[in-house]
């Protein structure tokens, strides 16, 4: 077998699809808990319904947002301490 | 003082030092066999075992067992085992035998009982792991190395410094809960902040260790920086300040961690962010912040390890860990990417991986003790690893586009040393209780509550619905070949400009001052040669008569002295 050849199961963009909206899925079977498990705040503000999944969304999308700004800041060469 | 009372440490070290003198082919098996003789040697140590010795005077307390050092004894001597495992195939080089010393020291100063002796050690530690980073060989390595090494010291010479200064306000070395009380007490935790990588202290850790070997780094991940925190958790638990700067900690780093390209970088940057939630841990105080510290550094050392080991792997097999090179490797290297998995779920704590049960005891307190915003500052850090530790690293590396790379699959002993660290990672998340009743003080914390699984699970999936969606809309910055300025850049750049500036001016001082010396040297050289030279005026034969004249002449000044 020449594995420079084999398709793997993720090779397939439709795969790869499939498991973004299976992740979908979950994520929103993991929210809809919320009002079959009764989640103990650990502050007072993260028992609010959905508190934890919207939090982690746009936390990691505004620090992608950020980095994407810091590297216009500082961002050089690769060689940038390498010339002497 | 029998056998096991001798400090573990002191079998690690003289393992390392023997090891070049034993055979080639003995060499592994000693570098493997010391850890276990420790491991042994720690498991037979007395309950509270005190074993001091007399020295300038003052009494060193070399072993100081109670289960704070016990912990950190325990979790070193097992990464020792890990790294001599992993590094099996490095046969030749300083590399191994001073990964060694520099565990055994790393040991021997976490059972240090005195300030005195743990300075020794301390200072060992960073000598020897300078070792470590020089052994790569590259130029690269030896600059880092050398930065490491002077910032390392600096260290030292400051936990030295405020050794002195406490003895002087205490009259005492001991070591034990010091306080910010008094200037000796200030500089130690300073001293103790290099080697947390507190922010501004912190860039050694970021530039030297991505520049060791594959194998260098993983042993560089697990010493120095849990040995500081180690020192914070003894000397300065509940000191308030702490619960700020870690928190700065486990933030600021992972906006660079998102951008960095070097995927052993990546890795170093969350380092950073994982010694931030223990240092919040050690300043809340609290029996659970504290427990939390210690539980999380010791799960910190075998999942970042992990990672640590399957970038080595990686880097090993391709010769690069960069993000932009890689990709695909999950059909090269399966199961190295596995473990990889494994390590990354710990880090990100999913529930059944360590770092669910020992990253949640720091932010429970944290939220517990009514410091809300640090905690939405945590749980924003929290997802920010599982972000660029957990989903960054395999993804890139393993999955994201297919690089075409096409390579054998890690060497058995690394797939050994990577699956026993993977089974800890999960052993620990999902027996807890065994870690917990390690740990200096009470326990009285469930991890597994419904509410607690259901909750990190939201913040992780959503975390990971956000990178899916911003790599499918394009909105993911993508890797680029670069450099990141850091805090390093004021050394490496503005320092470097300085020192060659001010070098520039001196040599031109010189050149000045020195034609002004060699004309000024001339004059004199003349004048001597003429009062002394051959012809000179004090050189002439003189005629007995002008003699007895001169000396006349001095005797009556004598007389006139005298009568004056």
């Amino acid at each position: 077998m020449n594995a420079d050849n084999k398709r793997y199961w993720l090779d397939d963009p439709r795969n790869v699809t499939t498991v973004y909206r299976g992740l979908w899925a979950f994520g929103i079977a993991l929210l809809l808990l919320d009002f079959v498990v009764h989640r103990h705040a650990e502050a007072d503000f993260d028992g609010v319904f959905g508190f934890y999944g919207v939090y982690g969304f746009v936390a990691c999308v505004a620090l992608v947002l950020a980095a994407k700004l810091l590297r216009r800041g500082v961002m050089r060469p690769e060689d940038y301490y390498d010339d002497r | 003082m029998t056998i096991a009372e001798l400090p573990a440490g002191l079998t690690l070290i003289a393992a390392g030092l023997a090891a070049p003198l034993v055979p080639r082919a003995w060499r592994g098996a000693l570098l493997l066999a010391a850890p276990l003789a420790a491991f042994a040697q720690l498991l037979a140590l007395p309950a509270a075992a005190h074993v001091a010795v007399e020295a300038f005077g003052v009494t060193l307390q070399l072993v100081r067992a109670d289960k704070l050092s016990l912990a950190f004894g325990y979790i070193f001597v097992i990464a020792a085992f890990l790294n001599a495992l992993y590094g099996w195939h490095v046969r030749d080089g300083a590399e191994q035998p001073a990964a060694m010393v520099y565990a055994g020291a790393a040991v021997a100063a976490v059972f240090a009982g005195d300030l005195l002796t743990l300075f020794v050690f301390w200072e060992l530690t960073a000598v020897a792991s300078a070792v470590v980073v020089w052994a790569q060989g590259s130029k690269r390595a030896y600059g880092a190395g050398l930065r490491y090494l002077v910032i390392q010291l600096a260290s030292g010479m400051l936990l030295a410094a405020g050794a002195v200064l406490r003895y002087a306000e205490t009259g005492s070395l001991a070591f034990d809960l010091v306080g910010l009380g008094t200037p000796g007490g200030a500089l130690l935790l300073l001293a103790f902040g290099i080697k947390c990588a507190f922010p501004l202290l912190h860039n050694w850790l970021q530039d030297a260790y991505p520049e060791a070997s594959a194998t260098g780094t993983v042993v560089l991940s697990a010493f120095t920086t849990k040995l500081g925190i180690y020192a914070l958790a003894r000397g300065f638990a509940g000191t308030e300040m702490l619960i700020w700067i870690g928190t700065l900690m486990t933030a600021f780093p992972i906006f660079y961690a998102v951008i960095e390209n070097d995927l052993r970088r990546v890795l170093a940057y969350s380092v950073n962010n994982q010694l931030g939630f223990m240092v919040v841990g050690i300043g809340l105080g609290t029996d659970l912040g504290v427990n939390g510290a210690v539980a999380h550094a010791f799960a910190d050392i075998l999942f970042k390890a992990l990672l640590f080991m399957s970038m080595g792997a990686v880097l090993l097999r391709t010769g690069t860990v960069k993000g932009t090179d890689l990709g695909g490797l999950y059909k090269s290297m399966p199961w190295t990417a596995g473990f990889c998995i494994v390590g990354a779920a710990s880090i990100s704590a999913f529930p059944l991986f360590s770092g669910f049960v020992t990253k949640s005891m720091i932010m429970f307190s944290a939220a517990q003790q009514g410091y809300a915003w640090e905690w939405l500052v945590l749980l924003f850090a929290s997802a920010g690893v599982f972000h660029h530790a957990g989903i960054k690293i395999p993804f890139f590396a393993f999955f994201a586009h297919d690089a075409g790379i096409r390579c054998r699959e890690a060497p058995g002993h690394m797939l050994a040393a990577m699956a026993l660290a993977a089974l800890l990672c999960i052993g620990i998340g999902t027996f807890p209780a065994a870690l917990y009743a390690l740990l200096p003080r009470a326990v009285d914390y469930t991890p597994y509550t419904a509410s607690h699984v259901l909750s990190q699970l939201q913040l992780l999936v959503f975390s990971a619905l956000a990178f899916s969606v911003l790599m499918r809309t394009g909105i993911y910055p993508p890797e680029k070949r670069s450099v990141n300025l850091d805090f390093d850049w004021t050394y490496r750049r503005v320092g470097a400009r300085l020192a060659a500036g001010t070098a520039a001016a001196l040599a031109m001082f010189n050149a000045a001052a020195g034609a002004g010396l060699r004309a000024g040297a001339r004059r004199v050289g003349g004048w001597l040669q003429a009062v002394h030279g051959a012809d000179g005026v004090l050189a002439r034969t003189w005629s007995t008569g002008g003699m007895a004249l001169w000396v006349a002449l001095m005797l009556a000044g004598y007389l006139l002295v005298m009568y004056l």
